[in-house]
C-alpha cells in the first residue's frame, strides 16, 4: 500500500462513520452545525495522530497482556492536553463541544485504530493513518453538519442562505435531526456499494472485540 | 426529595441519554436486537454506572478538588472505571456466578461505553451532591433500558416489514430510532411543571 492510498483509505473506503460504523455517538451529537462539527473533528484528528504516533513508537515496549490500559492512558493524557488548548483558545468551541470533548477518550475511533493499526505498523504508516482517519471522520462530520445547518437553520458557518433562514427545518438541530440525516447517509452509501450487502452493526469493528470474543459474545449476537 | 424527583424523571425521559444525549450509540445499535439481550446490557449499564457514580464522585470531591487537580478527571475518571469493572467482574465471578452468567458478557464492553463516563463526568459538571449524583445515574441507566428494551420491539417488526433495499439493517433502525427520539421530545417541560 503507497503513502497515499494509506491516507485516502481513511476517506471514503474505510471511513470510520460510515463504513466502520465507529464514534457514532459524537457524530450525531457534535453535528448539529458546521462550526462544532469541525471543532470536534479537528480536536479528534489531534488526539488520533498523536495517540497512534506515540502508541506505534512504543509498540515494541507495551507487554500485549496490558495494552489496552496504556492505550487508553495515552490517549486520555492526549484529549486533557486538547481539552486544555481548547478550553484557552476556543472557550465557545469548548461551550458547545462540552460533554464530548472529554468523551473523545471512549470514541472508539481512537483505539480501534491503536488496536487494529498503529500497535502493528512503523510510525510513519501510523502518523499517515491516523491524519486519514482523522479527515475522513472530519469530513463526514462536516457533511452531516452542513445538512443539518443548512436545511434545519438556514445558516452555514453562521452565514444565513437566502430562502433557506425564512422556511427552515428546526427539528435537523435537534436530537431526532441527528439520527435522521446519519440514517440517510448510510442508506445513500449502501446505495452507492449496491454490489456489497447492507453493513449490519457488528462486533468487528469494535475495539473491544478482542476482550469481548474471548467471553463469546458472538453468542450475544446469535443469542445462543 | 422534590428535587430527587425531577432528576430522575428528567435523566429517565428528557435528558434520555441514548435519545436525547447520543451516549452509548454503540451498544443501543449492537445489542438492541433481541429482548433478552437488550435487558441484560441495560442492567449491566445500570449496575457500573452506580458503581461508577460511588467512586469517582468522592475521588473528585475529596482527591482531586481540594489538591487542585482538577485536570486529571478525564485520566483518573477512565482509570477508575476500567478497573472497577474489571474488579466487578472478578467479584461476580467469584461470589454470585449466576448475576455473573447474565451480566458478565456484557461487562468488558462497557469499560469504553461513553454513557458511563459521561455520566460520571455530568454528575460534577451539574454540581450534584452524592445522593443527587446516584439518583441521577438511576435515572440514566433506567432511561438507558427503556429505550433498549422499547427498541427491541421496535427492531422485531422491523425485521418482516417491506422496505427499500438501501435502507434494509442500519439506515431504517435509525430513522426509527429519530421517530422515537422524536416522540420523547414530547416529555420536555412537562416535568418541571408537574411539580409547580
Amino acid at each position: 500500500m503507497t503513502k497515499l492510498q494509506n491516507f485516502s483509505k481513511g476517506i471514503i473506503k474505510e471511513n470510520p462513520v460510515l463504513v466502520l460504523m465507529l464514534g457514532t455517538c459524537p457524530a450525531l451529537a457534535t453535528s448539529t452545525n458546521v462550526m462544532s462539527a469541525l471543532g470536534m473533528g479537528v480536536a479528534a484528528t489531534v488526539v488520533l495522530f498523536c495517540s497512534n504516533v506515540v502508541i506505534s513508537a512504543l509498540r515494541n515496549v507495551i507487554p500485549d497482556k496490558v495494552r489496552i490500559p496504556c492505550f487508553i492512558v495515552l490517549i486520555a493524557g492526549f484529549v486533557t492536553m486538547v481539552q486544555m488548548l481548547v478550553k484557552a483558545f476556543s472557550p465557545a468551541l469548548d461551550e458547545a463541544l462540552g460533554i464530548y470533548l472529554p468523551l473523545i477518550v471512549v470514541n472508539c475511533i481512537i483505539l480501534g485504530r491503536a488496536e487494529m493499526f498503529a500497535q502493528k505498523n512503523k510510525v510513519i504508516d501510523s502518523a499517515i493513518d491516523g491524519l486519514g482517519m482523522g479527515a475522513g471522520f472530519t469530513l463526514t462530520l462536516v457533511m452531516m453538519g452542513t445538512l443539518r445547518e443548512v436545511f434545519g437553520n438556514g445558516t452555514w458557518l453562521g452565514f444565513p442562505i437566502p430562502v433557506l433562514t425564512d422556511n427552515n427545518i428546526s427539528i435537523l438541530t435537534m436530537a431526532p435531526g441527528g439520527f435522521f440525516v446519519f440514517g440517510l447517509l448510510i442508506a445513500i452509501v449502501n446505495k452507492l456499494t449496491v454490489d456489497k450487502p447492507n453493513k449490519e452493526f457488528s462486533c468487528a469493528g469494535c475495539p473491544s472485540a478482542d476482550i469481548c470474543h474471548s467471553k463469546k459474545c458472538e453468542g450475544v449476537e446469535n443469542n445462543d | 426529595m422534590t428535587k430527587l424527583i425531577i432528576i430522575l424523571l428528567s435523566a429517565v425521559f428528557i435528558n434520555n441519554y441514548i435519545l436525547s444525549r447520543f451516549l452509548g450509540i454503540c451498544p443501543f445499535l449492537g445489542v438492541s436486537k433481541k429482548l433478552d439481550s437488550a435487558t441484560g446490557m441495560s442492567l449491566a449499564v445500570i449496575f457500573v454506572m452506580l458503581i461508577a457514580t460511588a467512586v469517582t464522585w468522592p475521588i473528585q470531591m475529596f482527591l482531586l478538588n481540594p489538591n487542585d487537580l482538577g485536570y486529571l478527571q478525564t485520566i483518573v475518571f477512565i482509570l477508575v472505571i476500567a478497573a472497577l469493572v474489571q474488579l466487578v467482574e472478578i467479584v461476580l465471578k467469584r461470589y454470585i456466578p449466576a448475576l455473573h452468567k447474565s451480566l458478565g458478557v456484557y461487562l468488558p464492553l462497557i469499560t469504553t461505553n461513553c454513557a458511563i463516563l459521561g455520566v460520571t463526568i455530568l454528575n460534577i459538571d451539574e454540581g450534584y451532591t452524592f445522593v443527587e449524583s446516584m439518583v441521577n445515574s438511576l435515572g440514566s441507566g433506567l432511561g438507558f433500558m427503556l429505550a433498549m428494551v422499547m427498541f427491541s420491539g421496535v427492531r422485531s417488526k422491523l425485521e418482516g416489514a417491506d422496505i427499500p433495499k438501501s435502507f434494509k439493517g442500519l439506515p431504517i433502525t435509525l430513522v426509527a430510532a429519530s421517530i422515537t427520539s422524536l416522540s420523547f421530545m414530547g416529555f420536555g417541560g412537562v416535568i418541571e411543571n408537574l411539580f409547580a
